[in-house]
């Protein structure tokens, strides 16, 4: 217990002395993670969306590879990622490996079947009435698909959700795709890692409050949009 | 539609904004204090981003090397004397550090296997081999030393005890320049290091030694990341001294390397005068002797 109230404490002490290296450290990994998931939005929903409202024979056959997806072990993303990117690798002559941006795509990889797998079983899941109806009305394809969003924005949240925290929370993708390098590509998580191998386990505990602490601040956000408007529900 | 759903609308806006700009950001590469990773290493052309025009340098290390803080001492002195190179420290595994260099992942590496080093550049993927520094390998363990191994001869000798003693030993297991050792030592012992008293990490040293010290078992450590992590260890040193336990470290530019020139300035520097100074110097003030000793020939 006194070590969960000594981390506490330096925690505080972490972000009120204004450790520039703290700062920089959080404000990368809301940097790195907030592309990915905006990203893994921008291709999760409309493909989550297309694989909801679908109804072809092989269809069970995708939804389990998505949701195999969701599983993906960030290290193993990670790997591939760094295999591609690698100076002998296909994409080596990007120069990628050991970036930001190489870590951003890590992260897409990770999230996208989260968001992806959420969406598709939140539209899925409206009753096929409201679709039949909208079409009844004279809806296109693209006002359907905006109708059943909209009907569906807590699902559709949620995958959001599920998507930022899978990766903000992660450590052996960015570990490897970023390399951990003090000033460029140190995040939270690998910051935390980097303080346990060194035996610090205060510093490293504090370090993952302040990640929570994050994490909770921006799920407020999220959680708090996603009921916007359930005054007027019932 | 009433007051909630306009405000939920600019909420959506802000968030979305504020998305766009996490996207924007890292992709156009002006993370909090990087140059942009465009940059074309020989170019004399300013960009609008720094005074400076420079150019990325990847140093492959040793965990063990970060660990030690050598590299917050080297790298402030190295990009003073070279404002052109920004250094990155990939700390890894031996194993994977040798591994970077053969991908060309790395410009210059700084590792203390002697012999894969050698075999490295025997095989083309490093330009030369110049010696550095050293240090020594010492065996750590418990204060009252349960397997009596104080009283051995040499090291060799002293892992011969542990096997039968009732003691555990905790190896790295990953390959690195301690594993490799430590499993040279065992082979002098002729002993195969195997069984439930030999545990096998696959991590670096900082953990190993962690752990180590959480099942009060003996481990083979440098002494540079001993002392430098003593203090959170409850370990201390029982066998030291024995001429196999030299620890030499050595810098290797790539051949293959994104950064030739840098990768070629960094091993000039480390076996510098300059340098060499800096490192006799480093530990001194806080643990009395320094980490590492300078033989750069």
């Amino acid at each position: 217990m006194e070590t969960i109230l000594n981390a506490i404490a330096e925690a505080f002490v972490l972000l009120g002395s204004g450790a520039s290296d703290v700062w920089e450290i959080i404000l990368r990994s809301l940097q790195v993670s907030g592309a990915a998931v905006f990203m893994a939005t921008a291709l999760g929903v409309p493909l989550g969306y297309l694989l909801g409202i679908s109804r072809f024979a092989g269809r069970w056959i995708l939804i389990i590879l998505v949701n195999t997806g969701m599983g993906l072990p960030p290290v193993v993303a990670g790997l591939t990622v760094y295999v591609t990117l690698s100076r002998s690798g296909p994409l080596g002559e990007l120069q990628l490996l050991f970036s930001q941006p190489a870590m951003v795509i890590a992260q897409v990889l990770i999230a996208t079947p989260l968001v992806l797998g959420v969406t598709a079983a939140a539209v899925a899941s409206i009753p096929y009435g409201l679709r039949l109806q909208a079409r009844a009305l004279g809806a296109s394809k693209a006002h359907e698909a905006w109708l059943l969003l909209k009907e569906g924005r807590r699902g559709v949240m949620a995958a959001v959700v599920a998507g930022f925290g899978g990766i903000i929370s992660e450590v052996g993708a960015v570990m490897m795709v970023g390399g951990n390098i003090e000033g460029t590509t140190r995040v939270m998580t690998t910051a935390i890692v980097l303080e346990t191998r060194k035996g610090n386990f205060s510093t490293a505990m504090a370090l993952g409050f302040i990640l929570i602490f994050i994490a909770l601040i921006v799920n407020i956000a999220l959680t708090s949009l996603q009921h916007a408007g359930a005054r007027y529900e019932r | 539609m009433g007051l909630s759903s306009k405000s939920a609308r600019l909420a959506w806006v802000l968030i979305a904004l504020v998305l766009v700009l996490g996207l924007l950001v890292p992709l156009a590469g002006c993370g909090t204090d990087e140059p942009a990773e465009e940059v074309d290493e020989e170019t004399e052309e300013p960009t609008t981003e720094e005074p400076v025009e420079t150019s990325r340098l990847i140093v492959a290390s040793t965990t063990s090397t970060e660990d030690s803080g050598l590299f917050e001492v080297l790298v402030p002195a190295f990009e003073e004397a070279y404002p052109e190179y920004k250094i990155e420290v990939v700390a890894v595994g031996t194993g994977a550090a040798l591994e970077l260099g053969r991908a060309g992942d790395a410009d210059v590496l700084l590792v203390h296997a002697k012999a894969q080093e050698e075999e490295l550049v025997a095989e083309g993927y490093g330009t030369e081999r110049r010696d550095v520094m050293y240090n020594d390998f010492i065996i750590v363990g418990p204060a009252d030393d349960p397997a009596g191994l104080a009283d051995a001869g040499t090291a060799a000798e002293a892992l011969a005890i542990i096997p039968d003693s009732g003691s555990e030993f905790v190896s790295r297991g990953d390959e690195s320049g301690t594993h490799t050792k430590e499993l040279s030592l065992w082979e002098s012992a002729g002993i195969e290091p195997a069984g439930d008293w030999y545990v096998s990490t696959g991590q670096g040293m900082g953990d190993s030694l962690t752990l180590a010290s959480e099942r009060q078992a003996y481990i083979l450590a440098d002494r540079a990341t001993f002392l430098a992590l003593k203090d959170n260890l409850e370990l201390e040193i029982i066998v030291e001294g024995d001429p196999a336990m030299f620890n030499q470290y050595g810098v290797i530019p790539v051949t293959d390397a994104a950064n030739l020139d840098g990768g070629q300035a960094f091993a000039d520097w480390i076996v510098s005068q300059d340098a060499q100074d800096i490192i006799a110097e480093f530990g001194v003030d806080e643990f009395g002797e320094p980490l590492f000793i300078p033989n750069a020939s």
